[in-house]
């Protein structure tokens, strides 16, 4: 029975494309909503607070459902002045940046929708796409806190894509190749000179050798994705307390909710891009005997990834944008590139 | 010129440049504005982040309490200028009492002035922590707020406890305290005294407090985020302040080791020992760390105070209906938020010919758009936030 269902979707691409579609578009609502669940839980717990409670029955697991609906029971404005059609677009500009990455993760061995040799050349190129809605809502909403907050996005951009790409370089030099499939078979396949783990098993199932040899760049990875989903301390597009909610002041309704749920099913796809590219992805104990354990080790990696990103958003104070960008030229890029020459020097001793 | 001058006359000559240029922005942040306290409005002029011109909007809280309190009667009027600075409204009570209480040549029982002066102190720490959750709020971080409104909590539930009321206490009466009949543990109609449990109940506050305050130099104060935004940001020097009329921790915070508290009898302060924190540089940073200190001192003071405090009644002989003598009287207290002054004008009425409130924050937020010329916007709120003002305080 499984055997023909399988047969019958692998010899069929428009049945195969529908489940594979089907598949994202159900996961970026849940993954969203999960970790949206996990900031509201989580923040209440740093905080001394319950957190949602009512909702649902039980922990207020329905609270995100909730508030759902709420926004899709809103009126839509769009405000007189605006640009109308950019206004419209600009969410769905950001919401297609999200779906584009969630194409390129591998679930389990070869389990991405698309496995594509240029891999993480995509999510890089995808992954800015989302910023370019970014300045797009906060140009056509004719607000001047959402316009700062739309240049102060398009700077961040630019600051924060340069060390972004020097830190995933790294990784690329190790593994020799691009594809995130054959990132993370890199990493399986780790051999330190000569050495390639014990009993079988290779060292990623253990411990992520990226994770130690890419430190760095794992580091300069994280910081920049937590730019450039604009999270504190780099969440000066939206810095509420100096310009309201910056890009996001005259969205309402439906359209902010898609720049909501973007913003958590982005913590989703980066961690994971970061999980496959410095923690071995799938990868974990007895992974290759039981196959269905690889998702699972990949969901785990992502959660720890986004408990630290929640625990920065409730913990630091913001930068300033002088100071971002500081950061960015003169610690970040400095470091990737010194990354860079270390690594190649690495690879050509091992 | 106006405002609306002023930008006419911008625009004006923006039309008329005939080569390429990038006009500055006005941006009109507030009164309605995440982080402004309540209605303070800002125009400023941007270029880019880069502010050039700042002018501050008041008046939009503008209450006329020095008009209505020429025809209400002094124990009325307690209840005015407790909402002055809601903050620390206690605090606001007690130098209006002392004025009042000046021009009647009484002479307040020991016992009611220790509880007033526990009361401001606790008044103070409540509103420093108001500052302490605000102000890392505004530079973006959340947390903060929670730990700083639950230490104000158990502050507020001591006030409240003894005066019924958290914000608004209305507590003080020509001639002492009174508190009100039942209020808190103590049921009694009899016994009109500070709850049972009250004095041991501060004891225990000040502990955690200070704990507390521990955990903000960890938290907030060792955040290198934090030292990044406030370090340098919006220095004052001292005669800049001096210039404005700057006053409490602010004036402080620049170098100066002014306090009223030192310096004036209105409550016994002379009894209890305690520093006067100043800061070095007059920076946001220095403001903040003033604060903070501030905050351990008053914890000080309440603690000594509690363990020396005598018995004895709480109000002094006052007439039924109370008149005021003729003649006027000027009496400067030191506020949290700085220096707070009632000038009575008396006519030997029931109630105050002519009251004129001097209130810190006024004075206070005048030198910010000196501070604010060429920062960045981020930096307007860093600066803002700093100075620690309430409309109330402000508009009057």
């Amino acid at each position: 029975m499984i055997d023909t269902l399988v047969e019958f979707f692998q010899g069929n691409f428009w049945a195969l494309t529908a489940v594979k579609l089907v598949a994202i578009v159900t996961l970026i609502p849940v993954s969203g909503l999960a970790i949206g669940f996990a900031e509201l839980k989580l923040s209440a717990k740093m905080q001394n607070r319950v957190g949602p409670y009512f909702a649902g029955g039980r922990w207020g697991w329905a609270q995100l459902l909730a508030d759902g609906m709420k926004f899709i029971q809103k009126e839509d404005i769009i405000p007189a002045d605006a640009d109308r059609p950019v206004f419209r677009w600009a969410p769905a500009l950001v919401m297609v940046s999200t779906v584009g990455l969630f194409v390129v993760i591998p679930f389990w061995d070869g389990g991405a929708v698309a496995n594509l040799d240029i891999g993480i050349f995509y999510v890089l190129a995808i992954s800015s796409l989302s910023t370019v809605g970014i300045l797009m809502a906060g140009w056509s909403s004719a607000n001047k806190y959402s316009l700062m907050g739309g240049l102060r996005a398009a700077g961040q951009l630019i600051a924060y894509e340069l060390p972004m790409v020097l830190a995933v370089i790294g990784v690329v030099i190790m593994a020799g190749t691009m594809s995130l499939s054959g990132i993370v078979q890199a990493q399986a396949d780790f051999a330190l000179f000569g050495w390639s783990g014990f009993g079988g098993q290779p060292i990623a199932n253990f411990i992520s050798p990226y994770f130690i040899l890419q430190f760095v760049g794992f580091v300069i990875f994280f910081i920049s994705a937590l730019a450039e989903m604009s999270r504190i301390p780099f969440d000066m597009p939206i810095a509420e307390s100096e310009l309201v909610t910056g890009y996001l002041t005259e969205y309402t309704g439906f359209r902010f909710l898609f720049f909501f749920l973007a913003e958590f099913a982005n913590m989703f796809t980066m961690s994971a891009i970061a999980a496959t590219l410095f923690l071995g992805g799938y990868l974990g104990p007895f992974v290759d005997t039981v196959p269905w354990l690889g998702p699972v080790y990949l969901v785990t990696k992502i959660s720890v990834l986004a408990f630290l990103m929640i625990w920065f958003r409730w913990t630091f104070p913001r930068f300033r944008e002088d100071q971002l960008q500081s950061v960015a030229w003169k610690v970040l890029v400095p470091l990737g590139l010194a990354n860079i020459v270390a690594t190649a020097i690495f690879k050509v001793v091992m | 010129m106006t405002i609306e001058q002023e930008a006419l006359k911008h625009f004006s000559e923006v039309s008329v440049a005939v080569e390429l240029q990038t006009p500055d922005m006005t941006l009109n942040i507030g009164p309605q504005h995440p982080s402004t306290h309540g209605v303070l409005r800002i125009v400023a002029k941007v270029d880019g982040e880069r502010v050039s011109d700042v002018t501050p909007v008041i008046g939009y809280m503008h209450r006329g309490y020095e008009k209505i309190a020429e025809v209400r009667t002094y124990p009325q009027i307690t209840a005015l200028v407790n909402r002055i600075d809601w903050v620390s409204g206690f605090a606001n009570e007690v130098p209006f009492m002392a004025a009042a209480e000046k021009l009647m040549e009484i002479e307040v029982p020991e016992r009611a002035r220790y509880i007033r002066m526990i009361l401001t102190e606790m008044a103070r720490i409540s509103s420093h922590l108001m500052f302490m959750a605000s102000y890392p709020l505004e530079l973006g971080a959340t947390t903060p707020l929670m730990f700083a409104l639950r230490e104000r909590e158990r502050v507020l539930d001591l006030i409240e406890s003894v005066t019924g009321g958290r914000f608004h206490p209305n507590f003080n009466r020509i001639g002492g305290v009174q508190p009100n009949a039942g209020a808190g543990p103590t049921q009694k109609k009899a016994v009109q005294d500070l709850p049972r449990g009250f004095l041991q109940g501060a004891r225990d506050a000040m502990d955690s407090l200070l704990k507390t305050c521990v955990e903000f130099d960890e938290l907030v104060t060792g955040n290198e985020i934090f030292l990044a935004r406030c370090k340098g940001v919006g220095i004052l020097s001292p005669e800049l302040a001096a210039d404005f009329g700057v006053s409490g921790p602010n004036l402080r915070a620049s170098g100066v080791a002014f306090d009223l508290r030192k310096h004036t009898d209105y409550l016994p302060y002379d009894k209890v020992q305690f520093e006067v924190a100043t800061g070095t540089v007059g920076d946001s940073l220095d403001r903040w760390l003033v604060r903070l200190e501030e905050i351990r001192q008053s914890a000080y003071i309440i603690q000594q105070a509690v363990d020396q405090i005598p018995s004895g009644p709480l109000q002094a002989k006052v007439p039924k209906i109370i008149k005021v003598p003729k003649g006027e009287v000027y009496v400067r207290a030191e506020n949290p938020k700085g220096e707070m002054g009632y000038y009575i004008v008396s006519d030997g009425g029931q109630g105050p010919y002519r009251l004129k409130i001097r209130s810190a924050s006024y004075s206070n937020i005048s030198v910010i758009p000196i501070l604010l010329e060429g920062v960045l916007v981020p930096d307007i709120i860093a600066i803002m936030g700093s100075f620690d003002f309430v409309l109330g305080d402000v508009d009057r």
